[in-house]
């Protein structure tokens, strides 16, 4: 704990006149950028991308050379704990935590306390965000009051607050009624509602996915239809109203497939998917003898067994599922060292997110980094239509660098979150964040990077 | 260390290279032939030499940390424990459903305070061992851990056929009942099928889910499919509450489909040995004449718990002894 809080107590650089990033790999599917340039900021924007910039025009130079520069990412679905639980979390540290895994914006969920279900929460994690935090938090606010599902929340007066859209995070609203009310009265407002899809009858006291190796280890299973018959359900009333409706996180096949005849039907729904649900399966909780019932693999949804992964790929890879969120919920460390049934499900997600990703899924050759990319920033942008923060001259410059190729160990010195329940703590990864701008304003940098500040040329 | 004693456990080829005792899925065949075979000799002591106390584990103490109430496998583990030399602690580890996670912590600090080189333990959490022993120096042996493995019933239930019978390999074995939530269930499953055994799993399509077939057991939700053939059927405990979940419409229904009787008994053969890791729903799993029945083991299997909990002991200080430092 005292060394997380020196880890967040380092100082944040200011940045001061033109910026100079030089050397980097700039890659950006929207401006469609994926070569060498130096990368000029004035004023918090991009004022000139090109080869060769003259650095004696820059008050700063960032030596970027044998990193890539990608636009910042967003993170659709997060917990932030800030009102109300900020013994393993909040915005200071959330954003820290966001800014070392390359993200520049985030969705904080309404899951605090009190719920984020009127504007003067909204109002006051944006202000929180602005004093405290690095990166740019957006509050999804909640879509009934006190996240009850029974009456609606004031959501013309939460758009206005700022929260760009609205969802109940706990579990999916039970009466269907509820939510397809919602859903006509959010389609007026032009706000998407957010979803988390999970019949709380099925997936009762379960503990992880129902299979296998729940049978093995003894622990009560969550089967796939307390997520796909939400799914089904929700999908349903989307196509039926018209309305936006996103599902924060889609976990196995079966939903996949649901949403998979919704979206050809033009039912006007978009999902995530966690990079723990694409890259990690139910064998993490099996794990290996003193490693078994592995509580950081404790996550709702549960993780699903190969077939599941395998159809999550898939649906990325076919637009079937829209974009990657990483429903980063930290815990209070001890909360999770403790036996399997007791501890909380989440885990930490920020820093390990590209990270993990990029190992399985472009270091092995399935996936261009492109793909990557685009899931992590042009695709989470599209479902919020807000203009993605590009690689361009006049964009704003919120972006981040990574180096890629060279395996290390993914270790607690990566972390910013106040939480310690990241499941790949102690994995060999091949992509490093270096550092991330948010604003021209420097937001993170790797001390392994650059120990004096990202502002010095490195050696 | 030296000993007069006739009775240390044999090093078969390979020998025990386990610290712990967390569940028989961890063991090969080989070391649960050992265990066997060593419990074999031990019982052999308990018969001829009832008042005995070996110096296998003189100066060692066994701390027994039940938090769940088990009179009888605690009661075994103190006298196997004892009869090896020896001393015994017996935590009250407190009987409320509350006694989870954090008491658990408490209570490892507690034990290395104490410095306990076995710790015998049964929760109501599965997995609650492998949690224990990232915290405590000592060896851990699984007394039952929620439904996930209860090894020493597994191997006392072996050590019951193998005598009964003169083997395990190839004998066919039909497990009767609740599988979901048993982890005597489990652990049986392992030590028979990794022995050899051809086993059967029968039950309600609500508590025996296919995927059992992961455990190298044939599933089967119809009874009389189960038996045919058996030479062993082991009946499992169906608790009471299981209605509840919507599991079952009521035991009565229960022992229509799946409960054995004196007909059915005869049906299958005058052979075959019934089983049952007790306590008894008499009535419901079993009838009353049945359990009281030549063929019925469900009685007077205490000898062989001490002894296959002597192997145990003996066998994971053997390995500590020398060294051995897997799982």
């Amino acid at each position: 704990m005292t060394q997380a809080l020196a880890q967040t107590a380092a100082p944040i650089e200011t940045s001061k006149g033109a910026i100079l990033v030089t050397g980097g790999h700039l890659l950006d599917p929207v401006a469609r950028v994926d070569g060498k340039a130096d990368l000029l900021i004035e004023n918090g924007r991009v004022s000139r991308i090109g080869e060769g910039l003259d650095p004696g025009r820059a008050d700063q130079v960032i030596d970027a050379s044998g990193l890539m520069v990608f636009p910042g990412f967003l993170d659709l679905h997060a917990y932030l704990r800030e009102p109300g639980a900020t013994g393993s979390e909040n915005i200071e540290t959330g954003t820290r935590a966001a800014a070392a895994g390359g993200y520049t914006t985030v969705c904080a969920m309404p899951s605090t306390s009190p719920v984020c279900d009127s504007p003067v929460v909204v109002r006051y994690m944006i202000d929180r965000a602005e004093r405290s935090g690095c990166v740019e938090v957006l509050p999804i606010a909640a879509v009934t009051r006190g996240q009850e599902g029974k009456q609606l929340a004031d959501m013309a007066a939460l758009r206005e607050a700022g929260a760009p859209a609205v969802g109940d995070a706990l579990h999916a609203v039970s009466d269907a009624q509820v939510l397809r009310r919602a859903l006509q009265y959010a389609r007026e407002l032009g706000l998407p509602i957010f979803v988390h899809p999970e019949d709380p009858d099925l997936s009762s006291d379960g503990l992880m996915q129902d299979g296998e190796i729940a049978l093995k280890l003894g622990l009560r299973g969550i089967p796939r239809s307390a997520e796909a018959s939400i799914v089904a359900r929700d999908a349903a009333l989307a196509l039926e109203t018209g309305a936006r409706l996103h599902f924060a996180h889609i976990s196995n096949k079966d939903s996949v497939e649901i949403l998979r005849f919704y979206k050809a039907l033009g039912a006007p729904i978009t999902a995530g998917v966690t990079p723990h649900h694409l890259v990690l399966t139910d064998e993490a909780v099996a794990g290996s003898i003193g490693r078994r019932f592995d509580t950081s693999a404790k996550v709702k949804p549960p993780l699903g067994d190969e077939s599941d992964r395998e159809a999550l790929i898939g649906a990325v890879e076919d637009g079937t599922i829209d974009c990657i969120s990483t429903d980063h919920a930290p815990h209070f460390p001890a909360s999770k060292d403790t036996t399997f049934d007791v501890a909380p499900f989440g885990a930490i997600g920020f820093e390990s997110a590209f990270p993990a990703l990029y190992t399985a899924m472009v270091d092995s050759g399935r996936w261009t980094l492109e793909r990557l990319v685009h899931a992590m920033t042009e695709a989470p942008n599209r479902v919020l239509r807000r203009p993605q923060r590009s690689l361009e001259e006049g964009a704003e410059a919120s972006l981040t660098l990574f180096e890629v190729g060279r395996l290390s160990t993914f270790g607690e010195n990566r972390l910013r979150s106040r939480s310690r329940n990241c499941p790949w703590l102690g994995s060999e990864v091949s992509a490093t964040c270096c550092a991330t701008l948010w604003r021209g304003t420097p937001a993170f940098a790797s001390p392994a990077f650059f120990p004096n500040g990202v502002f010095r040329a490195r050696s | 260390m030296p000993s007069q004693s006739t009775l240390q456990p044999p090093t078969a080829a390979g020998g025990f290279a386990h610290k712990h005792l967390l569940g028989v899925e961890d063991l090969s065949r080989e070391e649960i032939l050992l265990l066997l075979d060593t419990a074999d000799e031990f019982k052999a002591g308990i018969v001829s030499r009832p008042g005995e106390r070996l110096d296998t584990l003189r100066g060692r103490t066994v701390a027994n940390l039940f938090f769940e109430n088990s009179t009888r496998t605690r009661t075994s583990f103190e006298i196997a424990a004892r009869r090896l030399g020896a001393d015994v602690v017996n935590f009250d580890a407190g009987t409320s459903s509350v006694a989870k996670g954090e008491t658990l912590v408490d209570t490892a600090e507690t034990l290395e305070a104490l410095g306990a080189e076995f710790i015998v333990m049964r929760h109501a959490s599965s997995g609650a061992c492998e949690f224990l022993l990232r915290e405590v120096r000592g060896s851990l042996i699984n007394a039952g851990d929620g439904a996930h493995e209860h090894p020493t019933q597994a191997l006392l239930d072996s050590l019951t056929i193998r005598e009964a019978l003169g083997r395990i390999d190839g004998v066919r074995v039909a497990i009767v009942g609740d599988a979901l939530h048993s982890r005597v269930a489990r652990s049986v499953m392992w030590a028979l099928t990794k022995v050899g055994a051809e086993v059967t799993l029968c039950g309600p399509p609500t508590l025996v889910p296919e995927s059992f077939s992961t455990f190298g057991v044939r599933v089967t939700h119809d009874f009389d499919d189960a038996v045919r053939g058996a030479e062993v059927v082991y009946l499992l405990r169906i608790q009471h509450e299981r209605m509840d979940g919507a599991y079952l419409p009521s035991l009565g229904e229960y022992r229509m489909l799946y409960g054995m009787d004196s007909e059915r008994l005869a049906k299958i053969g005058s052979e075959v040995l019934i089983m049952h890791p007790g306590p008894v729903n008499r009535g419901v799993e079993v009838t009353r004449d049945v359990m009281h029945s030549p063929q019925s083991r469900i009685l007077g299997q205490v000898t062989n718990g001490v002894a296959v909990r002597m192997a145990v002991l003996a066998l994971l200080e053997q390995a500590r002894s020398s060294g051995a430092e897997v799982a």
